[in-house]
C-alpha cells in the first residue's frame, strides 16, 4: 500500500539538498528559500524582454492539475511554464469532496502515460500535493498551487520576494498578516517562510472564530485587535476573506467585518510610515481593504502578480533541474 | 473430546489466578484447573510450557463489514482474523448494511458467524430505526432476538428528546445504552484540535466534541436510570467525568480502543491516512491519562474496534479517506506491549479484555472457572513477528502499526472446547 506515512521527511529535496518537488515552504532551510528568491530575481527580466523566453524547460511538459477552480494562479503557472519554454497542458477536473482518490490515482497514471515531466496540482483537500508526490513514478515533479488549508507556497515565496525587493532583507522586519487566518492555505506557507527566512516578528490578526487553535505553536503572535496588531509593523498582508464565511456562524457580516479589520488609511497610519500593503488577490474593496489602500503609495498588490510568474519560473527550472 | 494444556502459565483475572499449572477440558467446558479430574481420559494433549494461557478476548468491537461491505471484508475472513487474534467473543456494532434494527439481520449475523465457527459474535441492536436519531428502534424484538445492548454507533443522536426516551425505553427492555460520546456539530472535523491540526490545515474535532455528549449523556442517565456503556473515550476530560459518574454511583463503564492507547496526533503529521480514526487520535497528554484510566478502573475494557477496510478507501489525501483500523490481530500485541513498556500490569490488560468486558456484555465468558465455556486464547509471549500485508488474516490491511515489531503471538485459540486456531 502506498501511503504518505512511508515518504522520507524529506520529500521535496533530493540527496544532495536540492529542491525535488514544491509543496510546502516547511521544513525548507533558509539557504533553499533565498535560492528561489535569487533565481527568481535572475528571471524576473525575462518578461520584460521582447522575446519573452528562456529555453531552460524547452522539450519538457507540464500539466497543470486544477482539481479546484483559479484562473490567476493557474494563468501565472501558464506563462511561467512558457516562458521557460515548456509545453503546457492545462486540466481542469470536476472536484467534490466526495470523490475519492481512487480516481486520483487513475487521473494521475494517465498523465504519467502521456509523459508528462511535471504536475502543478491544485486541490480542496489538505495534504493532495503530498499525496500525489508520493503516487507518481520518480522522474516526474510536483508543484502544489494550493492544497485545502495546508500550503501554497509559491504564492508565500511571491510575498517574500516582493518584500525583499523594496526592504533588501527580511531581519529586523515585523510582518503582519491579516484576515481569515484559519482557512488560508497563503497564511500558512507564509508564516513558514517568513519564520525561516528570519523575520523579526510575525502576527497574525483576525477575529477568534478564524484563528485555528495553537496557532502561537507556529510562531506567531497572535491579535484579535487591528489597531494593536498594525503598530510599528513593516508590512501588512491582507488575505481575502470568502463570502461563505458569512453563512455559518464564523462572521455576522462582510460589513461589521470591515468595521472591525477592514485596511483604512487611518488604520495603515499606526503602521512604520514605510509599510508595504500585499495582498494574494483577487481583492474585495470594502471587505478587507479600502480602495483608497489597495491603489494608494503602499499598495504592492500589482507588482505582486508580476513577481509572481518570476517565482514559478524559478521554482519550475529548480525542481526540473535537479537530478534524482 | 477431552483436551489437556499443560503446563502453561494460566492467567485468569476473575480467579484471582496466576501460576503454571494444567488445564482440563472436557465436552467443551473447563473440566479442571490444577489436578486431572477423576476419570478423564486424555485424547489430546497440548503442551504450553513458556506460554501464557488466558481467556479467549472478548472485544466490544470488531466490524466484520458483513452485510453490505463484502468489498471490504466479510464474516469469514474476520472472524478467521478473530481467532488468529485470541479473540473468542466478539461484539458487532449496528450500523451494518442494512441496519441492525430487524430481527432478520441479527438472524443473519448469528447464521454466518455459526457457520464460519470460530467466534461467537454477539450483536448490538439499533437504538433507533436507521439510526436515524428519530424514532425508537424495536428494542424489544432486537433483544428476544438476541442483541445484547443498543446503540446509536457512530451517528450522535442530536435531538435530546429522542435521546432522553431511547434510554427510558432501553430502561423498560432491560438493555445497556452504548454511546459513541461525539457532538453532531463539534465533531463535523476530521483530526484531534490541536497544533497539528492547526499546522497541517485539517479541519479540527475539539476535545469538546467529546466531553459534551458525554455531560449531556451522563445527565439523562442520571434523570433516566438508565445502564450506560461509553465507547471508544479519546480525552483526559472525558476520563475525568466517567471516573467522576462512577464515583458517584452511576451505572456508568467505558472502554478504549487499544490504537488510542499508543497513537497520537503526531502520528498523522505527514498526512498518513492509516492514521485517520474517529474519535481522533488526540494529545501524548490524553494518550497517559487513557491509560490512567484503565490502572484505576475507569475505563473497565480495551477493545480493537476493529475496522477492517479496502484498499482504496485509505488511498487520498488525508480528510477524504476513511477512518478506522484494522486491529484484530494486534490487539493481544499491543496491549502487551504496554506492559513491556511498564505502563501498566499484565493483569490490568488481561482483565480489561476478558471478564471486564464480558461483564459489561452481561455475558458468561472471558474467565477460567470450572464449569465455564473452554474458550482459550493461548499466546507465546516472547515470539517476535512483523505486522504486514501478508501477516494480517483480516482483509483489512490499514493499519499504522504496518511493519512494526510486535513481541508476543498467539499460538492456539479454542472456543468451545474446540481448537479454531493454531500458528
Amino acid at each position: 500500500m502506498i501511503s504518505a506515512e512511508k515518504l522520507p521527511e524529506n520529500i521535496q529535496v533530493n540527496k544532495k539538498g536540492h529542491l525535488k518537488h514544491f509543496l510546502t515552504t516547511e521544513g525548507l532551510s533558509r539557504q533553499l528559500l533565498a535560492e528561489i528568491l535569487d533565481t527568481a530575481e535572475n528571471l524576473a527580466g525575462v518578461g520584460e524582454r521582447a522575446v519573452k523566453k528562456v529555453p531552460l524547460l524547452r522539450g519538457k511538459t507540464i500539466a497543470n492539475l486544477f482539481f479546484e477552480p483559479s484562473t490567476r494562479t493557474r494563468t501565472t503557472f501558464e506563462l511561467a511554464a512558457k516562458r521557460l519554454s515548456a509545453d503546457v497542458l492545462n486540466i481542469n477536473i470536476e472536484s467534490s469532496a466526495t470523490k475519492k482518490g481512487e480516481s486520483l490515482q487513475d487521473t494521475l497514471h494517465t498523465l504519467e502515460a502521456m509523459h508528462c515531466d511535471m504536475f502543478v496540482v491544485r486541490h480542496a483537500n489538505s495534504g493532495a500535493a503530498h499525496f500525489i508526490a508520493s503516487m507518481v513514478s520518480p522522474g516526474i515533479r510536483v508543484i502544489n498551487a494550493g492544497d485545502g488549508r495546508h500550503a501554497h507556497p509559491t504564492q508565500a515565496m511571491l510575498d517574500a520576494f516582493t518584500i525583499r525587493r523594496q526592504k533588501g532583507k527580511f531581519s529586523g522586519l515585523k510582518i503582519a498578516i491579516v484576515g481569515d487566518i484559519m482557512h488560508s492555505r497563503v497564511a500558512r506557507s507564509e508564516i513558514h517562510a517568513f519564520n525561516t527566512l528570519g523575520v523579526k516578528e510575525l502576527r497574525v490578526i483576525a477575529p477568534k472564530t478564524l484563528i485555528p487553535a495553537y496557532m502561537q505553536a507556529m510562531g506567531v503572535k497572535v491579535f484579535h485587535n487591528l489597531e494593536s496588531g498594525l503598530r510599528g509593523v513593516d508590512a501588512v498582508i491582507m488575505l481575502r476573506l470568502q463570502n461563505e464565511r458569512m453563512q455559518g456562524a464564523l462572521l455576522p457580516s462582510a460589513g461589521e467585518f470591515f468595521k472591525m479589520y477592514g485596511l483604512t488609511e487611518k488604520r495603515l497610519a499606526l503602521a512604520n510610515p514605510e509599510v508595504m500593503v500585499l495582498h494574494p488577490g483577487p481583492i474585495n474593496r470594502g471587505v478587507e481593504i479600502d480602495s483608497e489602500v489597495a491603489d494608494g503609495p503602499r499598495s504592492v498588490i500589482l507588482e505582486q502578480v508580476g513577481y509572481g510568474i518570476a517565482i514559478r519560473m524559478a521554482v519550475m527550472s529548480m525542481c526540473m533541474g535537479s537530478a534524482e | 473430546m477431552n483436551i489437556c494444556i499443560s503446563k502453561g502459565r494460566v492467567i485468569d483475572p476473575a480467579n484471582g489466578l496466576d501460576k503454571v499449572t494444567n488445564i482440563y477440558i472436557s465436552k467443551g467446558k473447563i473440566a479442571a484447573i490444577g489436578r486431572k479430574p477423576a476419570g478423564f481420559e486424555n485424547k489430546k494433549q497440548i503442551n504450553v510450557n513458556g506460554q501464557i494461557v488466558i481467556p479467549g478476548l472478548v472485544d466490544l468491537s470488531a466490524r466484520l463489514r458483513e452485510p453490505g461491505k463484502h468489498y471490504k471484508a466479510d464474516i469469514a475472513s474476520e472472524t478467521r482474523a478473530a481467532a488468529a487474534g485470541g479473540v473468542t467473543t466478539l461484539c458487532c456494532p449496528p450500523d451494518t448494511t442494512p441496519i441492525i434494527d430487524t430481527p432478520a439481520v441479527v438472524e443473519l449475523i448469528h447464521q454466518r458467524s455459526e457457520q464460519s465457527g470460530r467466534v461467537k459474535v454477539v450483536c448490538l441492536g439499533a437504538l433507533t430505526r436507521g439510526l436515524k436519531g428519530e424514532r425508537l428502534a424495536e428494542m424489544y424484538t432486537l433483544k428476544e432476538a438476541g442483541c445484547i445492548g443498543v446503540s446509536n454507533a457512530m451517528q450522535a443522536i442530536s435531538d435530546t428528546e429522542v435521546m432522553r426516551r431511547a434510554m427510558e425505553y432501553a430502561v423498560t427492555c432491560d438493555l445497556t445504552v452504548f454511546i459513541q460520546p461525539e457532538d453532531p456539530w463539534l465533531g463535523g472535523g476530521i483530526m484531534h484540535e490541536g497544533a497539528y491540526s492547526t499546522r497541517m490545515g485539517i479541519p479540527p474535532i475539539p476535545e469538546t466534541a467529546e466531553t459534551l455528549a458525554i455531560a449531556r449523556d451522563l445527565l439523562l442517565i442520571e434523570a433516566t436510570g438508565a445502564r450506560a456503556h461509553f465507547m471508544r473515550l479519546s480525552t483526559t476530560r472525558g476520563v475525568e467525568m466517567i471516573r467522576e459518574a462512577r464515583k458517584r454511583g452511576l451505572p456508568v463503564t467505558a472502554d478504549v480502543s487499544i490504537h488510542q492507547l499508543h497513537f497520537t496526533d503526531k502520528d498523522t503529521e505527514n498526512y498518513n491516512s492509516l492514521c485517520h480514526v474517529r474519535p481522533p487520535f488526540r494529545h501524548h497528554s490524553d494518550k497517559e491519562q487513557l491509560i490512567a484510566g484503565i490502572k484505576d478502573g475507569t475505563i473497565t475494557a480495551i477493545c480493537s474496534d476493529h475496522q477492517p477496510l479496502d484498499h482504496d478507501a485509505k488511498m487520498g489525501p488525508f480528510s477524504i479517506t476513511e477512518p478506522g483500523v484494522s486491529a484484530l490481530e494486534v490487539l493481544l500485541p499491543l496491549a502487551l506491549k504496554l506492559v513491556d513498556d511498564r505502563q501498566t500490569s499484565l493483569k490490568t490488560v488481561i482483565k480489561a479484555m476478558t471478564s471486564a468486558p464480558a461483564k459489561v456484555l452481561e455475558i458468561e465468558s472471558g474467565s477460567l472457572s470450572v464449569g465455564a465455556a473452554a474458550d482459550l486464547c493461548i499466546f507465546d509471549p516472547e515470539k517476535n513477528w512483523t505486522v504486514s500485508e501478508k501477516t494480517l488474516i483480516s482483509e483489512g490491511k490499514n493499519t499504522p502499526t504496518l511493519d512494526w515489531e510486535m513481541k508476543g503471538k498467539v499460538t492456539h485459540t479454542i472456543l468451545n472446547g474446540r481448537l479454531v486456531y493454531k500458528k
